[in-house]
């Protein structure tokens, strides 16, 4: 495990007036798969903005000096409404067609799919040309809201192998945010267990003890007031 | 010499305001158009008594009018669109306080049927200025469109390029309130753009598409004036929509 690439400090966070994050503190390591874990409404894709400065916040988010980040957010509701052909949406990125050619084979799509429209894209296409072009930036931090969210069993399989994959070529941190227990244990080295304040930290193995569990989901039922998160992310 | 001056005045106007309403379909804008249109009536009105250029007058009413949503919006927290509805409305009311009602169907319908020279000039100039920007922001505008929180986590300036947009919006409406007058003008916004976009594979396509169709029922919707003496700007409408009514047909 290398160096701290993030350092958070009594990271606090209100939205309306109201407490989304709640002195969280800690540090991620340089090539560390951390998976934010939570209910829905306990801060999760709040505490990703957070990190990316699109939230105001209080307390300290000290990214490494030079490090470059990229981010795919849980949903792109907007993105049917222009007819955006696939390499046109790498093009924004500012990613030559043969770069985007190349990141194409990495995540196991055929160069046809560029002369697609986004719009037209399965989701588990969608997915993976996300993650693709979050990679056209060659970032060395990937933040990652739901990656497996409204994918197919097979779909996700395939998603996870290339997470996997991702993180052993190309030495990316991974922070992703999920409500999912299942892909966990596999692909993260510590979970950061989340409802507004952090409930615990660690090798998803030691930590994730059925009471912590219990635990972080218990205490959601108390707070839950049904605020989907995906309805802040228009 | 005048009717080639205000066909030559249309076409830019046409064609730059469906280019520009190219970016607005996907921020859910396309119809802002119509209520700054009604809210650039005082500012037709007193054009029209005081005798000078309709876009000169409609511009500052029209600018204010953004001015007053946006500083609402801050106040009030309420929705941009319910805001747009108090601002609008006033301005329609209050211009039918003085506007001089035998000039009332060129202040509603536009009337471009005499232009001067000098007019045509400065129509064209801001037509191609106003592109030339449209084209420059349009990569990171497209982005914030998609997302404007991937387009802040790249340090992209979101509030800078929605002040340029807006200020493009402000000038393609006072252009064109002088064409199809206070009360279509979400139309040659609109319009182009839904037909663009039933027929555009790509974003290249749907942007070259969108300015044709705008120039292509601007320079009928004059031509047919010229031919029958009916105003215009209603006549382009139709035209507009004539052609957004085939390309419902040819869609895929």
């Amino acid at each position: 495990m290398g160096d701290a690439v993030l350092r958070v400090e009594n990271l606090n966070v209100r939205l309306n007036g109201e407490e989304v994050l709640v002195d969280l503190s800690f540090d991620v390591h340089d090539g560390e798969v951390l998976a934010i874990l939570g209910p829905n409404g306990a801060g999760k894709t709040t505490l990703l903005k957070a990190l990316l400065g699109i939230v105001p916040y209080q307390g300290v988010v000290k990214w490494r000096e030079g490090v470059r980040i990229g981010y795919v957010p849980q949903r792109l509701p907007f993105i049917k409404d222009v007819p955006l052909s696939v390499k046109e949406f790498f093009r924004l990125e500012n990613a030559p067609e043969n770069e985007a050619r190349e990141i194409l084979r990495s995540i196991g799509l055929g160069e046809e799919i560029l002369g697609k429209k986004v719009g037209d894209l399965s989701s588990g296409q969608f997915q993976r040309i996300l993650i693709g072009w979050a990679l056209a930036s060659d970032p060395n931090v990937l933040l990652f809201d739901e990656p497996l969210a409204g994918i197919d069993i097979g779909g996700q399989e395939s998603l996870y192998n290339l997470l996997e994959r991702l993180k052993e070529t190309k030495n990316l941190t991974i922070l992703f945010v999920t409500h999912e227990l299942s892909i966990i244990y596999g692909l993260t080295d510590r979970v950061l267990c989340l409802n507004k304040r952090m409930l615990c930290m660690g090798a998803p193995k030691e930590k994730l003890t059925p009471e912590a569990i219990s635990n972080l989901y218990a205490s959601s039922i108390k707070f839950y007031q049904h605020k989907h998160e995906e309805g802040e992310l228009s | 010499m005048s009717q080639f001056l205000s066909l030559l005045s249309g076409i830019f106007i046409g064609g730059a305001a469906g280019f520009l309403g190219s970016l607005m379909l996907p921020k859910r804008m396309s119809l802002v158009a119509g209520p700054l249109g009604h809210l650039a009536l005082p500012g037709i009105a007193l054009a029209l008594i005081y005798g000078f250029d309709i876009s000169l007058g409609a511009f500052p009413f029209v600018i204010l009018g953004i001015f007053l949503i946006w500083l609402f919006e801050r106040k009030t927290k309420l929705p941009a669109e319910a805001l747009t509805a108090v601002v609008f409305a006033t301005g329609v009311a209050v211009a039918f306080f003085f506007l001089p009602i035998e000039q009332a169907e060129a202040a509603l319908v536009g009337d471009i049927s005499s232009v001067h020279l000098e007019d045509a000039v400065l129509t064209i100039a801001i037509c191609v200025a106003t592109s030339f920007v449209v084209e420059i922001i349009y990569p990171k505008m497209t982005l914030i469109n998609i997302s404007e929180d991937i387009a802040k986590s790249q340090k992209i300036n979101v509030g800078k390029y929605n002040l340029i947009y807006l200020l493009l919006i402000a000038s393609i409406v006072a252009l064109g309130v002088k064409v199809v007058g206070g009360l279509l003008t979400a139309a040659i916004v609109a319009i182009p753009t839904v037909t663009s976009r039933n027929l555009a594979k790509n974003l290249v396509q749907y942007k070259f598409l969108a300015l044709s169709f705008g120039i292509l029922s601007s320079a009928v919707g004059i031509f047919l004036s010229q031919l029958t003496s009916l105003p215009a700007g209603p006549l382009i409408i139709v035209s507009s929509a004539f052609l957004f009514l085939i390309s419902i047909f040819l869609k895929r």
